[in-house]
């Protein structure tokens, strides 16, 4: 089952970065993209474009007809997603299989065993996987309430259909969590057409620290280390770094050991993330699985030497791990800044367009951008226009790297986290290596 | 006579008042969507809503009018 040709459902930068593996491969390519995009470079990168609708994205990146159409139109054999949009959507999954065209990435059963957050938990506790202390979905705010009570306060609120931090609300006693719960379940209905929300004992200053697996058809899992995405505002990621600073080397191993057995459990095959939180006592407890690439995976990369979207196509093509456990070595450290287009105190979009975006360069510098000097960044769509990826050989160089780099970096005509970015490369936890997701709440926020 | 305008591009999500409600100043009048975030505007003086320019899911550009007020 060789691909020839990949249609890319997806937009920006992490369209760029597929057509780069893609055609390394010798495979052609296929754009879409909306009527805000058309100027965009991954448009013009790729070897066909196709326009398939307006800004909005229930009416573009959403819109599974559109996407298939292009597909059959320009004789792709398969579509890649990406992250976000379609990527974990199951229904379009199988979609795409039933065109007869191969979908890059797991199963759309796995998507929807691991999509569906009670559900994946329940899978986890049955692997042996912690997970935090939690309830399944409930039924009510009295039912809230009595298991709030067993868990302990203060806990967290979630949609079971739920992801990207919304829908999410802690609440610190029975008071608050019985304000809480009508408009989290309203918001759970509009964002994700489900209203189901279940609660989860909420860790103060935790860690978010995720393991990268690979697997193949023949059941061959192995991990690919860790990265800790501890630094988030609005519960997204801001910086990624691997391998984590701040954990013990024997939380280290029993991590990857999860993250494998994780994977196993349902039959995973191809690339994917295994995220947990810890506890500042290093206990560790599942919290989800992203069964597609992540926005981070360069970090990853950058410390062991793979292509992980060239170990996508080559898995769906039904070829082995490349590696085996033992020949993946990690070496040197590597971290990921997020460029949003974004106020840096407040955190407000900044859309608008760009007179000027000039990216650094330099050793150890990759950047994996989705826009360019002229280009207009769009209120329609996610505010990162780019990520900055920094390794070296010690955390210590990659800092210094790091504060070279991003002050090198000019962006004009918008607003964006570069100052904060900056700011964060002097604070004394995140220069420690000690810091929690509570970070930027502390030392940024009004 | 005030103007309720659009702190930046996005969305329409939500018209939180009607015509001929009484608005105060700092109330948050209208939920904009701009980059995946919920951006909430607010009348910067107190009137009452004479004309309301928009509806849901219509995009408005930074500094369009939204809402006028009146004394």
């Amino acid at each position: 089952m060789k691909l020839q040709k990949v249609l890319i459902a997806n937009r920006g930068e992490i369209a760029c970065r597929i057509i780069r593996s893609c055609k390394s491969r010798g495979l052609k390519t296929v754009a879409v993209y909306s009527e805000a995009d058309r100027e965009l470079p991954y448009v013009s990168l790729a070897d066909e474009a196709v326009l398939i609708g307006p800004p909005p994205v229930a009416k573009s990146y959403l819109n599974m007809e559109a996407i298939l159409e292009a597909a059959s139109r320009t004789g792709a054999d398969s579509i890649h997603p990406g992250y976000g949009f379609l990527s974990e959507n199951a229904v379009f999954a199988q979609k795409v299989i039933d065109r007869g065209l191969i979908w890059i990435g797991p199963e759309p059963g796995v998507i929807a065993r691991m999509g569906d957050k009670v559900t994946a938990r329940r899978t986890m506790m049955e692997a042996g996987v912690p997970v935090v202390p939690g309830t399944d979905g409930l039924g009510s705010i009295e039912e809230a309430v009595r298991e709030a009570g067993k868990i302990g306060f203060p806990v967290m609120l979630k949609a079971s259909a739920g992801g990207g931090g919304i829908g999410m609300q802690v609440s610190r006693d029975a008071l608050e969590l019985e304000k809480t719960f009508p408009s989290t379940q309203s918001r759970a209905k509009a964002y994700f057409g489900d209203e189901t929300l279940f609660l989860e004992k909420w860790i103060e200053r935790s860690r978010h620290v995720e393991v990268q697996i690979a697997a193949d058809s023949a059941g061959n899992v192995i991990h690919l280390f860790e990265r800790e995405c501890s630094v988030q505002r609005r519960n997204q990621k801001v910086i990624e770094e691997s391998l984590s600073p701040s954990i013990q080397p024997e939380t280290r191993v029993r991590l990857y050991e999860a993250a494998v057995r994780a994977a196993k459990a349902v039959r995973y095959t191809g690339v994917g993330t295994v995220e947990f939180l810890l506890g500042p006592d290093d206990e560790f407890y599942f919290l989800e699985m992203n069964t597609r690439l992540q926005v981070e995976h360069p970090v990853t990369e950058s410390i062991t030497g793979l292509d992980l979207v060239d170990l996508q196509l080559s898995l769906v093509e039904g070829e082995h791990l490349p590696v085996t456990q033992e020949q993946v070595q990690a070496s040197g450290h590597a971290m990921e800044f997020r460029i949003y287009a974004e106020d840096p105190v407040t955190f407000m979009p900044s859309p608008g367009r760009l007179t000027k975006f000039h990216p650094p360069q330099g050793e150890g510098i990759r950047i994996d951008a989705g826009v360019e000097t002229g280009n207009t960044v769009s209120p329609f769509y996610d505010p990162m226009i780019a990520k900055c990826i920094v390794s070296g050989f010690s955390r210590k160089e990659v800092l210094e790297r790091s504060r070279q780099a991003l002050k090198d970096f000019q962006v004009e005509g918008i607003k964006t986290n570069l100052p904060l970015l900056l700011e964060l490369l002097e604070h004394p936890e995140f220069v420690s290596g000690h810091y929690s997701t509570q970070i930027l709440n502390k030392s940024t926020n009004k | 006579m005030a103007q309720v305008k659009a702190s930046m591009a996005g969305t329409v999500l939500t018209v939180l008042v009607s015509q001929g409600d009484q608005v105060e100043a700092g109330q948050d009048v209208i939920i904009l969507e701009s980059m995946k975030m919920e951006v909430p505007v607010q009348a910067d003086q107190p009137g009452r809503v004479k004309e309301i320019k928009v509806e849901a899911g219509a995009f408005v550009n930074d500094g369009e009018v939204l809402i006028e007020l009146e004394e």
